[in-house]
């Protein structure tokens, strides 16, 4: 079991989450973050004066999918997710001890 | 001659032989005067407490309302017999508005209605001079100082150029008060944050204004009540008044484009808060000429005037070292001399007066301007020291300053979420 995280732009969510649907992804956590990578952030300007902001809005979704389903959830998410421009985001991929699902007491692929 | 027919010019008051009261002259005054009125509490109130930190906004604004009520009463008490009663370098004899009665006229409307008209215009001259001192001077300072700054500055600058003081007067012509309020309400605000020091921030951090919208909202209802300010400064219902108002309009417009334009070319981005600023700007420039300028001339003098006022703000002010807060000196002083220069160079074919000569025109403007900035500077130092050492000094603490004046000064916050 791996969890997928996605950094994404804020507009992509929705064409990420509709894409993931389709090839069977039943659930995802998503939070409002901020912050930069190669492109750092932008600037303000306020009568003259110019402001830089280091970090900018950007969303990031985690989910936990079976060995098998990475390699096919990362690429819907590269295909979603690309506008080409520099920001676009990162994913990371990192391994799963174990999982439970508390209503039933299901564990690992039967919980994912 | 030309120096009294100039001195005419410059103040419509006197102009008026016939003594009977112009019904129309009245009603177009009683809503000019409303419209002033709008500009200080509402006007200027929001466009400084946009440029402000959230955490001074009610402070920012309520300088304005402060100084709105004190400059009213302190006007009727005494600024307006000082300004406008009968003598050389200081006016009198017209304390509490002595011997004013409701069928008193000043040219052909109830004098009444002029002490109200111009009381406006002093209000809003150390309204002005607050945006240099905010974020870090005692409310209680600031409103003596208006106290104070209206009777030893504003009154008496004011006797000069349009009251009937002859010795210091130098023949200018500024028909609304661009040296009269806005050099010396810059040059003012200037002084005082020169004495109060830059605030702990300056330079450090971001100093972010709380609200653009807000910045635009209050730059368009300055706009909006220059109309009296301008227009009214004629004092009569009639062609010049209505020639102001157009050149008013017109010169604010071009301010915007001016301070855009120029931003853009500079920064590559037209921002709103400087779209504003140059509103403010052309507005300011316009003021001594709006009675003279014509429709070209306020296209110059309005463009000028915003470009100049982005270019204090954005490149001179980092040579002085002067943390005045939100630029009352850049944007109403700078341009408040460009405007002073630029009324003795455009007038248009209506207004100029016989046997015109610039040159000399411009030695009176000249002088004026010098006399405003040396006068204003020297008595609002010595009128802001009298109004700390009363409060037990000038400045609010670290500790105030740090958590921000709305919470600590006044006990409420601008926003409860």
């Amino acid at each position: 079991m791996k969890r997928v995280e996605a950094v994404i732009k804020p507009f992509k969510l929705e064409d990420v989450k509709d894409a993931l649907a389709e090839i069977g992804i039943t659930g995802m956590t998503v939070s409002e973050v901020k912050g930069y990578g190669r492109q750092k952030g932008h600037s303000e300007l306020y009568r003259g004066a110019e402001y830089v902001v280091d970090f900018l809005p950007k969303i990031k979704m985690e989910m936990v999918v079976t060995d098998e389903m990475v390699e096919q959830v990362t690429s819907t998410i590269v295909e979603a997710a690309r506008t080409g421009k520099i920001g676009d985001g990162k994913i990371f991929v990192s391994d799963i001890e174990q999982i439970i699902r508390i209503r039933t007491g299901e564990t690992d692929n039967e919980a994912v | 001659m030309k120096r009294f027919y100039l001195a005419l010019l410059a103040l419509p008051t006197l102009v008026f032989a016939e003594d009977t009261l112009s019904s129309g002259d009245t009603a177009w005054m009683l809503v000019a005067t409303a419209f002033v009125m709008l500009m200080t509490p509402a006007g200027l109130a929001l466009f400084y407490g946009g440029l402000t930190r959230s955490k001074n906004v009610l402070n920012t604004i309520g300088m304005s309302l402060g100084a709105y009520a004190v400059g009213t009463l302190v006007w009727v008490i005494v600024g307006y017999s000082i300004a406008f009663g009968d003598g050389d370098i200081i006016g009198t004899g017209k304390v509490m508005l002595s011997g004013i009665t409701s069928s008193s006229l000043t040219g052909t409307i109830p004098e009444l209605l002029f002490v109200a008209f111009q009381g406006t215009f002093a209000a809003i001259a150390v309204a002005i001079a607050s945006g240099s001192m905010i974020e870090r001077v005692k409310f209680s300072t600031f409103m003596i100082f208006a106290a104070l700054w209206i009777v030893a500055v504003y009154a008496p600058v004011t006797h000069w150029a349009w009251g009937g003081g002859t010795t210091l007067n130098f023949g200018e012509m500024d028909f609304a008060g661009g040296t009269v309020v806005h050099l010396n309400a810059g040059v003012a605000g200037f002084v005082v944050a020169m004495i109060l020091g830059r605030r702990k921030d300056y330079g450090k951090a971001a100093i972010k204004p709380f609200s653009p919208v807000l910045v635009v909202l209050g730059a368009a209802l300055l706009w909006f009540g220059w109309f009296g300010f301008n227009a009214g400064s004629e004092v009569a219902a009639d062609g010049t008044a209505a020639s102001a108002f157009l050149v008013t309009n017109v010169a604010a417009s071009l301010g915007v484009i001016g301070w855009i334009a120029v931003e853009w070319l500079v920064y590559k981005k037209a921002t709103l808060v400087g779209g504003a600023s140059g509103a403010v700007a052309g507005l300011v420039a316009i003021t001594p000429a709006s009675g003279s300028a014509g429709v070209e001339g306020a296209i110059i003098i309005g463009l000028i005037g915003g470009a100049l006022g982005f270019y204090g703000v954005a490149k001179l002010k980092t040579m002085f070292k002067v943390d005045d807060s939100l630029d009352a000196f850049w944007i109403h002083g700078l341009v408040g001399i460009w405007g002073s220069v630029a009324t003795a160079i455009f007038i248009a074919d209506y207004a100029m007066p016989e046997n015109y000569n610039m040159g000399s025109q411009l030695v009176s403007q000249f002088s004026a301007i010098g006399l405003t900035i040396v006068y204003s500077a020297i008595v609002t130092a010595i009128v802001f020291f009298i109004a700390s050492a009363i409060t037990g000094g000038g400045r609010v603490d670290e500790e105030t300053e740090s958590r921000g004046l709305d919470e600590t000064v006044h006990g409420e916050k601008a926003i409860n979420l």
